[in-house]
């Protein structure tokens, strides 16, 4: 019933307040306004309703394009039937989101097939790198050849949709051995210029590979400034924040701020701190390979103000 | 981060002799050891997200190989930057030859969570 794994106690009275519900049996709906997140009953009204909604985009994420092991031979079979499901979608997402780990070794073939499959979905598509795509000699120099036109510094950008404003973020580049992901100080002042002259309530939506918040600092989920960058977010009504690198989904609310794994197309990963586990590529049974796969349709509903997520499964 | 002690060259010629000699002089009933103890070189292992062993003890001189037994690509990242390898996917592998006596820090670029050591004695 609960996809929220993040299971440390201090976060329960957080996570109370916060209820599911699998959505016509495809995934999760989460609506976050006014900077509480709540279900909703999913009915034909509903779905009405979101048909008719201002925006609608998708967030696909760990396409690890050449990674070929066990957990996964066939990565651009998985890529190639989340991108059927995205165009299969009731609604067509006015643009895709990619947040991270487009590729798996940083070679120039992988980010040439990773674009040549997004031209498919025939819409523009905002990437984020993830630190497998900042492993050539120029430290992410390649990515941002390919993916970077529009953005800043690393990679860095904001634009506004229908009256959204978008932050993509980069915290992968030159980690150091402090362990976890991390911004640096140029760009969170970026941020805070970026956002000083909007109205506290424009919808913010923020996203970057790795999370944002702490889902398991053991193994490296985490940024160590991302709570020194989210605070010029802070006054703002609605910041909903999207990641990747986890391969699993795991939702958080801290205050106004919401946080939101989400799914690889590639492989699995184990859920935060399993005994034994690492936080490496995942094999399961074949036939539940596409059980732990997925892609995250995001919809703005008319009149409501608020962000719906739905978590979709390949199966 | 690095001691970069100067090597006093008549000493340093000397550790060395002893060195060897006490390589090819005893011969060691322990076939594993004495192959462990080949001089110049020594190897770490990254399995399951850890450097093994996480901290190399070597004399100056010494080729260090690590190689990468995981399904997930690591990297070896000195801490110091003074040296970094390419990304080495499953069965790769990455050497640094250590010239000067120090105590080198190093990540995975990848998973910075992943920390391991070289000890480099004269």
């Amino acid at each position: 019933m609960t996809n929220d794994t993040n299971h440390r106690p201090a976060d329960a009275g957080r996570r109370d307040a916060m209820k599911c519900m699998a959505w016509a049996g495809a995934g999760v709906l989460w609506t976050i306004g006014g900077g509480v997140a709540s279900s909703v009953l999913a009915t034909a009204a509903d779905a009405a309703t979101r048909k008719a909604g201002s925006l609608d985009f998708v967030q696909i994420s760990d396409t690890h394009i050449g990674f070929d092991k066990a957990a996964n031979p066939d990565t651009l079979g998985t890529m190639r039937e989340a991108i059927g499901k995205i165009k299969a979608m009731p609604v067509k997402p006015s643009f895709i989101i990619h947040t991270g780990d487009l590729t798996h070794l940083s070679k120039p073939d992988e980010f040439d097939t990773v674009a040549q499959m997004m031209k498919d979905l025939n819409v523009p598509v905002f990437y984020t790198p993830g630190e497998h795509d900042t492993l050539d000699e120029g430290n992410g120099k390649l990515f941002l050849q390919h993916f970077g036109k529009g953005s800043w510094g690393t990679g860095w950008r904001s634009f506004d949709v229908s009256g959204v404003h978008f932050i993509g973020l980069v915290n992968v580049v030159n980690l150091n051995p402090d362990g976890q992901g991390h911004l640096g100080p140029e760009q969170i002042a970026w941020l805070a210029k970026d956002v000083a002259h909007l109205p506290s309530s424009t919808p913010i939506v923020v996203y970057a590979h790795m999370p944002l918040f702490d889902a398991y600092v053991p193994w490296g989920w985490g940024t160590i400034d991302a709570q020194q960058a989210l605070m010029p977010l802070r006054r703002f009504g609605s910041v909903t924040v999207l990641n990747g690198h986890i391969h699993q989904v795991i939702t958080k609310t801290e205050g106004n701020i919401s946080f939101h794994t989400t799914r690889s197309t590639a492989y699995p990963q184990a859920a935060a701190g399993t005994p034994g586990a690492s936080p490496g590529p995942l094999k399961v049974p074949a036939d539940q390979l596409r059980h732990v796969l997925g892609v995250r349709d995001i919809t703005r509903l008319h009149g409501r103000g608020a962000l719906a997520l739905v978590d979709e499964t390949l199966a | 981060m690095l001691t970069l002690t100067p090597v006093r060259p008549v000493l340093a010629i000397a550790v060395l002799a002893v060195l060897s000699a006490a390589a090819s002089l005893s011969p060691d009933p322990r076939g594993a050891a004495a192959e462990a103890a080949t001089p110049g070189k020594a190897t770490v292992k990254i399995a399951n997200f850890d450097f093994g062993p996480a901290t190399i003890t070597v004399p100056a001189g010494t080729s260090v190989t690590w190689t990468n037994n995981d399904d997930d690509a690591h990297s070896v990242v000195a801490d110091s930057k003074a040296f970094r390898s390419a990304p080495l996917d499953t069965g790769e592998s990455y050497s640094f030859t250590f010239a000067t006596p120090g105590t080198y820090a190093y990540h995975c670029g990848l998973h910075p969570q992943m920390h391991g050591k070289v000890v480099v004695t004269r």
